[in-house]
């Protein structure tokens, strides 16, 4: 009797080792310039994550997913889409939303709980944050389909952890995307946890990769704190997709250095040494300034100057976030239930306002 | 006697039930050495083992079918869903499968098991987290919906919840987690199921509440007799299905007029249920119609605005002062 099964660990691929130097093939399309736009992204993104954690330290935001440790794969793999392209994140994905053109002070009123946080500018094909696990892996699969139908150059991607891979969702997306052969890149950030469980509790698998076979599409495992094989493999999968050549699931292997979210205490769950190797000597930041050093493309004075930028529109959108208009009740409530309120809700919006009219205080809608 | 809160009450029902019978299991995401998002599963899988308290992978409906699947093999599974805005993702295996268990089988396999779940709003949680969708089990038959308002009647409610022979959809309202202490017995004692308890008596008006807006009501009833002397009798229902009409219908007899107050938005939801079943018994004991307070038939808000949405005292005082004059 034959039985298929598959014990194989592939290795994930890598450009750059922990200490900076060239150990892959080096994408042709990525020069120095690239390079440090990349590293000057990742530098902002780190300062924006640390500054939201302060800000909910202070009671000035609300729940907040931190990215630091993934920043390399969040920009990396994000670096490889048009600005056409579709893209279906989740709530983790902050850092690759505002690389993409989501204005930070759009990533803090999310977490504000401000409605206007799912106004995406128009100009991008981009959805707020999803924070239904896993959801928005079959919704990518939609918009490729729709993309193809069209015969449109564009692909749609999704974003994703770990955790995301138990759910009956992801597998369903990447079966219907193989099925349809539809130009859709699914991305999933490997973080070594879902809140409190590793990643050895959520699949028996060695890596989420691998289960890209098992649904007739191409699989890569990538280290996720190498920003420039992530940015190569997200690029591989993007021109398969665009050429027709159907869906791939990138697995990018990093880590959360901080908290699951900001209502979340790791240490009841981490060890505390392969915590450090992580955050210091795999941090993806300080594997790319290592790499830039030793092209001549990064000193001193750059990295202040970097950092300053940084701040300083950190400053400016947290200003812009504090300073943005309350939302208007009534119309968030009742403007976008449907595309016309039923009579039902025409006459509950009205005696909503009344009721705001005459200070809260009739009851509404208990009492009309 | 104890100074507990609810989510220290839930904790100890669940320790006490795991330490009772060994066929009660404890699992969900997070519940293992992280003891649950909330920590009502803190420190059991350290002294029960990971083989009776302990994570699954990321799947609700996975979580779900496990469930049954033990509950067909004699085990009683407590399944945490982490939130019960989530629901959604293991309802198939809830209102599909748990509940028909029963009746596909004729009996020769039921389903004790319980869905434990926090919901409920007014903590300025992300999307997806506060709904109140309890009214989609009110529908279903063959589960029970249990929403506890206080420590004490969560430790009683939930371990009658993990006796009980059939589902049970257990929801503990976010807000009252840590809201309130009361004196809880430390030993086991059991709060039964199905019965609803009057928890401020009076003659005038019967307002019919459950969960947090429990307490709602009980300040607008307040407010109501120190404004105006009228004496508001408040019913904790408890169970929401099924729905303990008895007891609404002993104090309409009384009061004659009735308000039901229900945190999820308004329409087809467990007032309505409530509201139909006062007119089918009640009816010629009313003088007025049932009126119900309840937030408009919208999304579940985003935080910035909950607050507008959800019913306050004052919204159920005029409620009630409308239905002591219509
Ligand atoms: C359907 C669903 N179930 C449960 C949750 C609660 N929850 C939020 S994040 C999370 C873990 C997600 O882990 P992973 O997919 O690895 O992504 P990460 O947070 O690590 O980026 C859980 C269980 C949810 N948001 N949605």
């Amino acid at each position: 009797m034959r039985t298929y099964s598959w014990e194989e660990e592939i290795p994930a691929h890598q450009v750059l080792a922990p200490d900076g130097s060239v150990v892959g093939e080096w994408p042709e399309s990525l020069d120095d310039e690239r390079l440090r736009s990349f590293y000057r992204w990742m530098v902002f993104a780190r300062r924006f994550d640390q500054r939201a954690l302060t800000l909910h330290r202070q009671g000035r935001l609300g729940t907040y997913a931190p990215f630091s440790g993934q920043e390399a794969a969040q920009i990396g793999s994000f670096a490889a889409l048009e600005k056409t392209d579709w893209v279906f994140p989740s709530y983790r994905e902050v850092a690759g939303m505002m690389y993409h053109g989501l204005p930070p002070e759009m990533a803090l009123l999310f977490s504000k709980g401000h409605p206007d946080a799912g106004k995406v500018p128009a100009e991008l094909n981009m959805l707020p944050g999803k924070i239904v696990i896993a959801a928005q892996i079959l919704h990518a699969v939609g918009a490729a389909w729709a993309c193809k139908q069209r015969g449109e150059d564009r692909v749609a991607s999704a974003f994703f952890g770990d955790g995301a891979t138990s759910q009956g969702d992801f597998h369903e997306a990447l079966n219907f995307a193989a099925v349809f052969r539809v130009p859709a890149v699914f991305f999933c950030q490997n973080n070594q946890f879902a809140i409190s469980v590793p990643v050895t509790r959520q699949m028996a698998t060695p890596t989420v990769a691998q289960k890209a076979v098992a649904y007739g599409i191409e699989g890569i495992r990538v280290d996720g704190n190498d920003v420039v094989a992530v940015y190569a493999a997200m690029c591989r999968a993007v021109a398969r997709a665009r050429a027709g050549g159907g869906p791939t699931l990138v697995e990018a292997v990093t880590y959360r250095q901080g908290p699951h979210t900001t209502a979340d205490d790791p240490r009841r769950y981490r060890d505390p040494q392969v915590h450090q190797t992580w955050v210091e000597a795999l941090d993806p930041i300080r594997r790319l300034r290592l790499c830039l050093e030793r092209r001549g493309a990064w000193d001193e004075a750059a990295e202040s100057a970097w950092i300053r930028e940084a701040d300083e529109r950190i400053a400016a959108a947290v200003e812009r976030a504090e300073s943005y208009p309350a939302p208007d009740a009534a119309e968030v409530l009742f403007g976008h239930v449907y595309a016309e309120p039923t009579p039902a809700l025409a006459a509950q919006r009205a005696g909503f306002l009344a009721e705001q009219a005459e200070g809260g205080a009739n009851g509404w809608p208990g009492a009309r | 006697m104890a100074q507990m809160t609810m989510i220290q009450a839930i904790n100890n029902a669940l320790d006490l039930e795991l330490g009772r019978d060994p066929n009660v299991l404890v699992f969900g995401e997070d519940v293992g050495k992280n003891g649950g998002v909330f920590r009502a599963t803190d420190g059991l899988q350290a002294k029960y083992g990971a083989e009776r308290v302990f994570d699954t992978p990321l799947a609700e409906s996975g979580i779900g079918g496990l469930a049954v699947g033990l509950a067909i093999q004699g085990f009683r599974p407590v399944a945490e869903i982490q939130f019960f805005g989530f629901v959604f993702e293991v309802m198939d295996q809830i209102a599909g499968q748990a509940s028909r268990l029963r009746y596909r089988t004729n009996s020769r396999f039921h389903c004790p098991v319980v869905f434990r779940s926090p919901f409920g709003g007014g903590v300025k949680t992300p999307e997806m987290h506060a709904d109140s969708l309890e009214g989609l089990f009110v529908q279903t038959p063959g589960v029970r919906v249990v929403i506890p308002s206080n420590p004490y009647d969560a430790k009683g409610l939930l371990i009658s919840a993990i006796r009980d022979n059939d589902p049970v959809i257990f929801l503990e309202h976010m807000k009252l987690y840590r809201s309130m202490r009361m004196e809880v017995p430390e030993e086991a004692y059991t709060v039964p199921l199905d019965q609803a308890k009057v928890v401020r008596e009076g003659k005038d008006l019967t307002v019919i509440a459950y969960g947090a807006m429990v307490h709602t009501a009980l300040r607008a009833a307040e407010e109501l007799a120190n404004s105006k002397g009228v004496q508001a009798e408040v019913i904790d229902l408890r169970t929401i299905n099924p729905i303990d009409i008895d007891t609404i219908v002993a104090s309409i007899k009384k009061t004659h007029r009735a308000v039901v107050v229900q945190e999820a938005q308004r329409q087809a939801g467990a007032a309505a249920e409530i509201i139909a079943q006062i007119n089918e018994h009640a009816i010629y004991h009313l003088e007025g119609p049932v009126l119900r307070v309840t937030p408009p038939d919208t999304v579940y808000p985003f935080a910035q605005i909950e607050d507008e949405w959800i019913p306050t005292p004052q919204r159920v005082l005029a409620g009630m002062n409308k239905a002591l004059t219509v």
